[in-house]
């Protein structure tokens, strides 16, 4: 497929976020982004071509930089530590340093926030492109002020001799307003695999002065002081407001749809194609209320799901896995379990969850004549605009008749949290298929029970280990088996008609992959073995429990399991936890967390659950877990406090060895920690998926609870460990795979009863200690 | 049937027509502009929507704007840029929440609570928040946040 570029209408313009800008995008399925595109920003035509310097930075006549970052902050004050990066390697103050980011017209595809990758990848790609451009002003500099290069210096933007301090020219002075006109080196890739390189070296770290500060986030002044638009806020001239109409059995077709049941609300349209049902209306009262009266006659026959949540792990376990694999082979496992002088083995359950973000997906579209506009709080909102051409494009059968492929520019604007694969990639597409039909401006807004039953899940899964134990008590054998679902029964990027909710329901096909995961650690056992099974999903098409990435994918659920079952060796072999785990590790940082948490922890060695009770007669216990994401690793202790009387399990204390590699920001770190802490805490304790044969049951924050303020814990202390030398190797998720086996280890220290099954309920707990 | 209202909101009156069983939430969105209360869930359960009427929090998203004859404040009427309330300033030095979404919930919850009594235990502050949703997690620089104000405004 040809990449296209092409202007869209100075008309439209004024209407986008940033009127300064005049942009371009393009989507293309199977490609994703343009390789050029015209974009007028400020005083200036940037081309949108990785190559040029300019694509990346600006700087105007006021000495103000300009990043244009082809990644996402969603509260985590990312884009803050990209302006600390760049504003070290040009050596300007990084309040003159603005960061334009989510917006497919003015910025490449660096894949959004994906995988942690926000500083990791992208933070490293502007250092690059910053040390670039500080040598190419220090080229113009040198030549206009007639100093020869290495006897230049910069301190805040202002090039001046060495020898000289009143000889000197500001970057303003050289280029403000002005193109670059330089180049720099690109590894021909668009996504989190982008890098780029210069003939700059990048400052050493022991020079840095900005990097490794606490600068305040840039955008937190104005969202508590209600001025900063959010998606929510965005009104257009002429814009309707669109709700969706969704079936109460899951799957169910439309056999036709009474569009007189809605006739008495004022100017409502009713939106049906295939199974695709909606509705619009200039008020959005009156679309709330059309989308409840219309009267829709669903086909249940062939809906619904096969099991139910009750009976979802006998189901999995019996289960024909539609495909396996081995991911880690070590030794001779099966040779070493069949002779080990004992055996230990354990079974842990995790269900779906749900992303449940504080409000349910919403967007503007403007599709018209040929050409979109997206308004998305997507967390990859260049996918967003790929998706959404795609859908308007491509044909279902003779059905739905194919199109010329439309020029769409999707723009991120602020919404609620994202931590992966959200409802947010549906609700956009849902907001363009009401919009093409409309033929005007529409503002989506899912409703509660829509966020919870209908947004991409976690995967549900049983996992299986088993060590084998050798006659002087070492275990020399271990097999981790994980038997589920994928955790992409749809991709995690929206940019294509089969990848959506919208997609489903106008016929495109599902197509699910085998996707799963294996606990990262440096556990040296001289056996090991990482296997497993990947189910097909409940329902392919539409589904509610399709599953798609949720923050650090399959992370807790597979080191929920592993850690608990490191402890279940250490108990099998006498030794304490933390010494079992400092035993087996190979790698020194991994040893270096495990220290360093414990020590904040101080750390009372056990070789069996110490039961203690406080003064009111609850149970109290510390555990350990650890494990590694991608260059990065932590460990946690928790301490937790089970109430004697109403089986309630409260995480009091947690302790933090943390090494990210290069600290950026020690203070959004340690919220970005806490933060994944939390969440994952309330993964543990509250939050499970129900369903029937028909439906998602837990479609609100009563049947889905999750951790409130009562819940937060006394204390979370956390120690770093800066490795400036290995460079940023991200915080998004590494910290929220260590919490729940850390929490089932100390529920075991602290009552002596394991719990195998997420999460701990009340109701769970008691059954749990009244069995033991 | 659609019925005209005046409603109070952040110092001013304001004439709206609507259908009595609307809730607050909408006009205050749609018809004022206003930016802070935002719609989370449509059933009072978790608080994006906070506002305060004559003194007390309210959750605008059910309560019907026939039902709205008290004095409304909104995050949009607490402090100016130059000129913020303490708790929102609290909230800023903080760094208090991570997507900002629900956060005018728990400004507004703060300062009902603290206007009422500053002078608050651990406890009886994370009760005081308690119905509160932030997906992100971040209730311990809330909870720092809400300390922080109300040693300020003792």
């Amino acid at each position: 497929m040809n990449i296209r570029s092409e202007q869209i209408s100075i008309s439209r313009r004024d209407l986008l976020k940033g009127t300064a800008a005049l942009v371009v995008t393009v989507s293309v399925p199977g490609a994703v982004q343009p390789a050029s595109a015209n974009t007028v920003t400020g005083h200036m035509t940037r081309l949108l071509d990785p190559t040029v310097l300019d694509t990346w930075l600006a700087i105007s006549r006021d000495g103000r930089v300009t990043g244009y970052w082809g990644k996402m902050d969603m509260g985590q004050g990312v884009d803050t530590a990209i302006a600390q990066i760049i504003a070290e390697e040009l050596d300007v103050h990084v309040d003159n340093v603005d960061i334009i980011f989510g917006d497919s017209g003015t910025c490449v595809d660096q894949g959004g926030a994906s995988g942690s990758t926000g500083v990791r990848n992208s933070g490293v790609a502007f250092q690059a492109a910053a040390a670039e451009a500080r040598l190419v002003l220090l080229e113009k500099a040198s030549a206009q002020l007639d100093v020869p290069l290495d006897q230049l210096t910069v301190s805040d933007g202002v090039v001046h001799a060495m020898s000289d301090p009143e000889k000197s020219v500001s970057y303003a002075e050289l280029v403000g307003d002005q193109l670059l006109n330089a180049s720099i080196e690109w590894n021909g890739k668009f996504g989190n695999s982008l890098s780029l390189s210069g003939r700059a070296k990048p400052k050493d770290p022991a020079d840095y002065r900005v990097v490794g500060t606490s600068v305040p986030r840039k955008d937190i002044a104005g969202k508590i002081l209600a001025t900063t638009d959010f998606l929510h806020d965005l009104k257009l001239p002429g814009m309707l407001h669109g709700r969706m109409v969704r079936p109460k059995v899951a799957g169910a077709r439309v056999r036709n749809v009474n569009k007189e049941s809605v006739s008495d609300i004022p100017n409502v349209k009713v939106v049906v194609e295939n199974d695709f049902v909606g509705v619009v209306a200039p008020n959005e009262w009156d679309a709330i209320k059309a989308a409840k009266q219309l009267e829709v006659n669903w086909d249940e026959s062939n809906a619904g799901f096969p099991t139910t949540s009750e009976e979802l792990f006998s189901w999995i376990r019996n289960a024909t896995p539609a495909h396996s694999d081995v991911e880690h082979d070590e030794g001779d496992v099966a040779a070493g379990l069949e002779g080990a002088a004992r055996t230990i083995s354990a079974e842990f359950e995790w269900p779906f969850q749900s992303h449940a973000r504080m409000a349910p997906a919403a967007s503007v579209a403007d599709v018209r004549d040929g050409e979109a506009t997206i308004w998305t709080d997507s967390q990859k909102p260049w996918d967003s605009g790929t998706g959404a051409a795609r859908l308007m494009a491509e044909p279902v059968g003779d059905r739905r008749p194919g199109r010329p492929l439309y020029k769409v520019r999707s723009i991120w604007m602020p919404g609620p949290g994202s931590y992966g694969r959200s409802d947010a990639g549906d609700g956009a597409m849902d907001a363009a298929v009401l919009s093409d039909a409309v033929g005007a401006p529409v503002r989506l807004q899912w409703m509660r029970h829509e966020g919870h039953a209908w947004d991409p899940k976690g995967p549900a899964s049983v996992i299986t280990c088993r060590a084998g134990i050798d006659d002087s008590g070492k275990v020399f054998a271990y097999h981790y088996h994980i038997k589920g679902f994928s955790r992409r029964d749809q991709n995690s990027r929206e940019n294509g008609p089969a990848e959506v909710l919208a997609g489903h329901l106008l016929g495109h096909e599902n197509t699910p992959e085998w996707v799963m995961s294996r606990p990262a650690e440096s556990y040296g056992f001289p056996n090991k073995r990482y296997s497993w099974d990947a189910l097909a999903p409940l329902r392919t098409q539409a589904s509610p429990l399709r599953t798609a990435h949720f923050r650090d994918p399959y992370g807790p659920e597979v080191h929920f399991a592993a850690e608990s079952f490191i402890d279940e060796m250490a108990l099998a072999t006498e030794t304490d936890p933390l010494e079992f785990r400092l035993n087996v590790v190979t790698d020194e940082r991994d040893a270096a967390v495990l220290r360093a948490a414990a020590e904040l922890a101080e750390w009372e060695p056990r070789t069996r659950p110490r039961r203690k009770r406080d003064s009111s007669g609850n149970f109290i216990g510390t555990g350990i877990a650890y494990a590694q994401r991608n260059g990065s690793v932590n460990a946690v202790v928790a301490e937790v406090e089970v109430n004697a009387k109403t089986s309630r399990v409260w995480v009091r204390r947690m302790w933090v060895g943390s090494d990210h590699g290069l600290i950026v920001n020690p203070f959004t770190l340690e919220r970005t920690i806490e933060g994944n802490l939390m969440q994952a805490t309330s993964r543990t304790l509250f939050e499970e998926v129900k369903f029937d044969h028909k439906m998602v049951t837990t479609d609100d924050w009563n049947s889905y609870p999750i951790l409130e303020s009562v819940d937060a814990p006394l204390e979370i202390r956390i120690t770093h460990i800066n490795r400036p030398e290995l460079g940023p190797r991200g915080a998004g998720e590494p910290t929220t795979r260590v919490m729940p086996g850390a929490i089932a280890n100390a529920f075991f220290d602290a009552t002596g009863v394991r719990l195998r099954r997420v999460p701990f309920t009340p109701e769970r707990v008691k059954e749990a200690l009244q069995a033991s | 049937m659609d019925k005209k209202f005046t409603i109070n909101v952040d110092g001013r009156d304001h004439t709206i027509t609507a259908d009595p069983a609307m809730p607050l939430l909408y006009a205050l969105r749609n018809e004022l502009g206003k930016k802070g209360p935002r719609f989370g869930c449509g059933l009072a359960q978790c608080g994006t929507c906070t506002v305060i009427q004559d003194g007390v929090a309210i959750r605008s998203c059910v309560m019907p704007i026939a039902a709205a004859t008290g004095k409304i404040r909104t995050l949009d009427g607490l402090g100016t840029p130059e000129n913020p309330h303490p708790v929102q300033k609290a909230f800023i030095a903080e760094e208090a929440g991570q997507c900002e979404y629900c956060i005018s919930g728990w400004i507004m919850t703060t300062v009902a609570m603290l206007e009422e009594n500053p002078d608050r235990s651990d406890e009886e502050i994370r009760a005081g928040l308690e119905g509160l949703k932030c997906r992100c997690a971040t209730q311990m620089s809330i909870l720092r946040a809400v300390k922080r104000a109300a040693e300020v405004m003792k």
